[in-house]
């Protein structure tokens, strides 16, 4: 994966500042409540949504054991249906590859659909540099590439933006990209809307090439399916002549059937509708219909080396809804910039160290980016243990470089917990100086007491309170000395 | 074939080196006990109802109804030229008057100047609400129900199932399919769903029952 973020801070300074940022605050909190209503109300309503998830995990588990066989079945497939398949190490020969297949067509433009991949491989810079000009077609993309901003959400890359400023944003820039904006635009959806159609509509009918990701490629029948809303998609995947689709390696389901599991979770977990408005499907190149050259582009890009961690691999599961995005408290404050990917959320906290690896200290301070509420694991709709790996990966970076302060603080920790004797004396000790704690940790454990007290510590601890309980107690035997309950502010 | 295609297989074998080497695909155990429907009531009314939530328009006759009611949603749309699909059954446009935009086929510039298209499906799924396109006789290629700006579309009942996993069964991923439930919509601006932005703005839909 390459920089998209380059500089970037780590995680606890670029969150820093978006929580100060009360408009973005409440953009974040506004939208992510919305679809977080919406999702639980359409899955409450499949009663077997428990067994759907468990399903949908076991499909992808069974494609990732085996997936040099699912990718090779999936190779065939496309092939036999008039498609070419291109393999592709990293985001350099991915995108490589793709200028020179838009090369070989001698066109200077394409049309794009909403693509993680695409984004992760910063392809529109990389096409940029060889002169070919990319239109992001969906809404929220357009809104990002206009406003010249970074995606901040995996499914509405623009959540960011309210209709205020997305209105300012198409005034100002819909003209220097081809139709501008009306002279009396408002900022009612429906208008805004309006105007990205009437902006995108002489590049759709006029495109030659269009660039997509999917959300799934059939091993089985080589078929790729891409769900989208807005009809976007069907223009790129239908009206242009050649068509190139860049896939993570990830992305295969084994049989046309499995995806009777997975077109119930996706949309029900990611816009909170029963179904998407639109969902397409194709293999190859079908005579008379649709772009009569197709490219399928498999990206590996840290894949390969996130399968290896027995793990961390569980993150190739993600179907790319958002879920654990819109639930997260983390990411509802903070917001997707913060965590300098684009994935962020949970599932980016997870996903960016192992795709990118931890040697920035943005990436190694990803894993440390949740509670570990464990929100992200209940929504998950192919159940990733998020806080699982994130802990995997926590260990991870503490064992490699940086982090040494907290490599001593565990490693003194386990010589006291592992000794009875020094822990009650260290306990007493703690007790007898509790006047003294500050509320604000003195050098590198100041960071983690930027946003959080330090733990008030009880007069007596629970050992020595126990204890004199079990030789007979006194009358205040119902609780720790100073009547205050063992786990107060230490959370 | 170009690239990296033996480095990445390398790569994945590698990585699996975990996984037992007489292990099949098949032996990754896959729970099936989810449901094969959700039994939410009568097709019909169910099929009505998620359509309706889209905001798309629906309509209830009988085939003796059909041509009738196809006319008068024509009407009532002011669509003077519609583009139709090879093998649409002649009796649909049978009280329309001559208004048929046969796709020749068509280019694109001559698809966003008709008015409409008219068309029929090849499943439609009660519980999602989802009209499924596979660019059969009736419904012809893709781009024909993309580019003009109102789609009617016809439902016999036969061709309603309960749920996804009813429906896929009945179709065939070799052909092109196009899954359609309700107008073109989108969700981006504070997550809202906003009906209309690049595909059919108007979807209409004539269920025929009897």
């Amino acid at each position: 994966m390459s920089a998209t973020f380059v500089g970037m801070p780590a995680f606890p300074a670029a969150a820093r500042a978006a929580t100060g940022d009360a408009q973005l605050r409440h953009n974040l909190r506004k939208a992510t409540h919305t679809i977080r209503d919406r999702r639980r109300a359409v899955v409450e309503e499949l009663d077997d949504w428990p067994r759907l998830r468990a399903a949908g995990r076991a499909v992808k588990d069974r494609v990732l054991r085996h997936l040099d066989h699912y990718l090779e079945r999936l190779e065939e497939a496309v092939t036999a249906a008039g498609g070419r398949v291109h393999w592709a190490a990293d985001a350099a020969e991915a995108n490589a590859i793709v200028t020179g297949l838009v090369r070989a067509t001698g066109e200077r433009e394409v049309v794009k659909v909403k693509s993680m991949a695409t984004q992760e491989i910063e392809l529109n810079e990389a096409l940029a540099a060889a002169g070919i000009t990319a239109y992001e077609t969906d809404l929220a993309e357009l809104i990002v590439q206009l406003g010249d901003d970074r995606p901040s959400h995996i499914l509405v890359p623009a959540i960011h933006r309210n209709r205020a400023e997305i209105r300012e944003i198409f005034r100002r820039t819909m003209s220097e990209w081809g139709v501008p904006a009306p002279d009396d635009l408002t900022d009612d959806p429906a208008a805004l809307a309006e105007a990205a159609r009437r902006h995108l509509r002489e590049k759709f009918l006029s495109a030659k090439v269009a660039v997509s990701g999917a959300n799934f490629a059939v091993a089985e029948t080589g078929s790729l399916v891409v769900l989208e809303s807005e009809g976007n998609g069907r223009m790129c995947l239908t009206l242009p002549r050649t068509l190139i689709s860049v896939v993570g390696i990830e992305k295969i389901v084994p049989t046309w059937a499995d995806l009777e599991v997975f077109l119930q979770l996706l949309p029900r977990s990611s816009t909170g509708e029963r179904m998407n408005p639109y969902t397409s499907v194709w293999s190859g190149v079908i005579p008379g219909d649709g772009p009569q050259e197709f490219h399928l582009v498999l990206l590996d890009n840290g894949r390969s080396a996130t399968l290896a961690d027995t793990v961390g691999r569980q993150a190739l599961r993600c179907i790319r809804c958002s879920a654990c995005l819109n639930i997260c408290p983390v990411y509802e404050r903070a917001g997707g910039h913060a965590y300098g990917s684009v994935y962020p959320g949970p599932i980016g906290a997870i996903l960016t160290p192992q795709l990118r690896g931890t040697t920035t200290e943005l990436d190694a301070s990803l894993p440390y980016a949740s509670s570990l509420c464990g929100a992200c694991y209940e929504v998950c709709p192919v159940a990733i243990d998020i806080p699982e790996v994130l802990v995997h990966l926590r260990e991870r970076v503490a064992s490699g470089g940086g982090h040494t302060a907290e490599r001593a603080a565990m490693a003194a920790a386990g010589w006291v917990l592992n000794d009875d004797r020094r822990l009650g004396l260290a306990q007493r000790a703690a007790g007898r100086m509790r006047g003294l704690v500050p509320r604000r940790l003195p050098g590198p454990g100041a960071a983690w007491t930027d946003t959080r007290d330090v733990p008030a510590i009880p007069a007596e601890s629970f050992r020595d309170w126990w204890a004199t309980r079990e030789r007979g107690g006194g009358p205040d035997a119902r609780g720790p000395a100073d009547g205050r309950g063992r786990t107060e502010g230490g959370r | 074939m170009s690239g990296s295609r033996e480095r990445i297989l390398a790569r994945v074998r590698a990585a699996l080196a975990d996984v037992p080497r007489d292990e099949r695909p098949g032996d990754v155990d896959v729970p099936r006990d989810y449901a094969r429907e959700h039994g939410q009531g009568e097709l019909i009314p169910v099929l009505t109802d998620r359509l309706l939530d889209y905001r798309a328009l629906v309509h209830r006759v009988t085939a003796a109804e059909l041509p009738g009611a196809i006319a008068a949603a024509l009407a009532r749309r002011g669509a003077a030229r519609v583009v139709v699909p090879p093998g649409l059954p002649d009796a649909w446009l049978g009280e329309a008057g001559p208004v048929a935009v046969p796709d020749r086929p068509l280019d694109v510039a001559e698809l966003d100047a008709v008015d409409g298209v008219l068309t029929g499906c090849a499943v439609a799924i009660a519980e999602t609400g989802t009209i499924v396109l596979d660019a059969g006789p009736d419904q012809g290629r893709r781009a024909i129900t993309l580019v003009p700006d109102y789609h009617l579309c016809v439902v016999p009942a036969e061709r309603v199932v309960a749920s996804v996993p009813q429906a896929l069964p009945r179709l065939d991923p070799r052909r092109p399919l196009t899954w359609i439930s309700g107008p073109s919509a989108t969700s981006d601006i504070e997550l809202n769903r906003v009906e209309g932005v690049h595909g059919p703005r108007t979807l209409e839909v004539v269920i025929v029952a009897g």
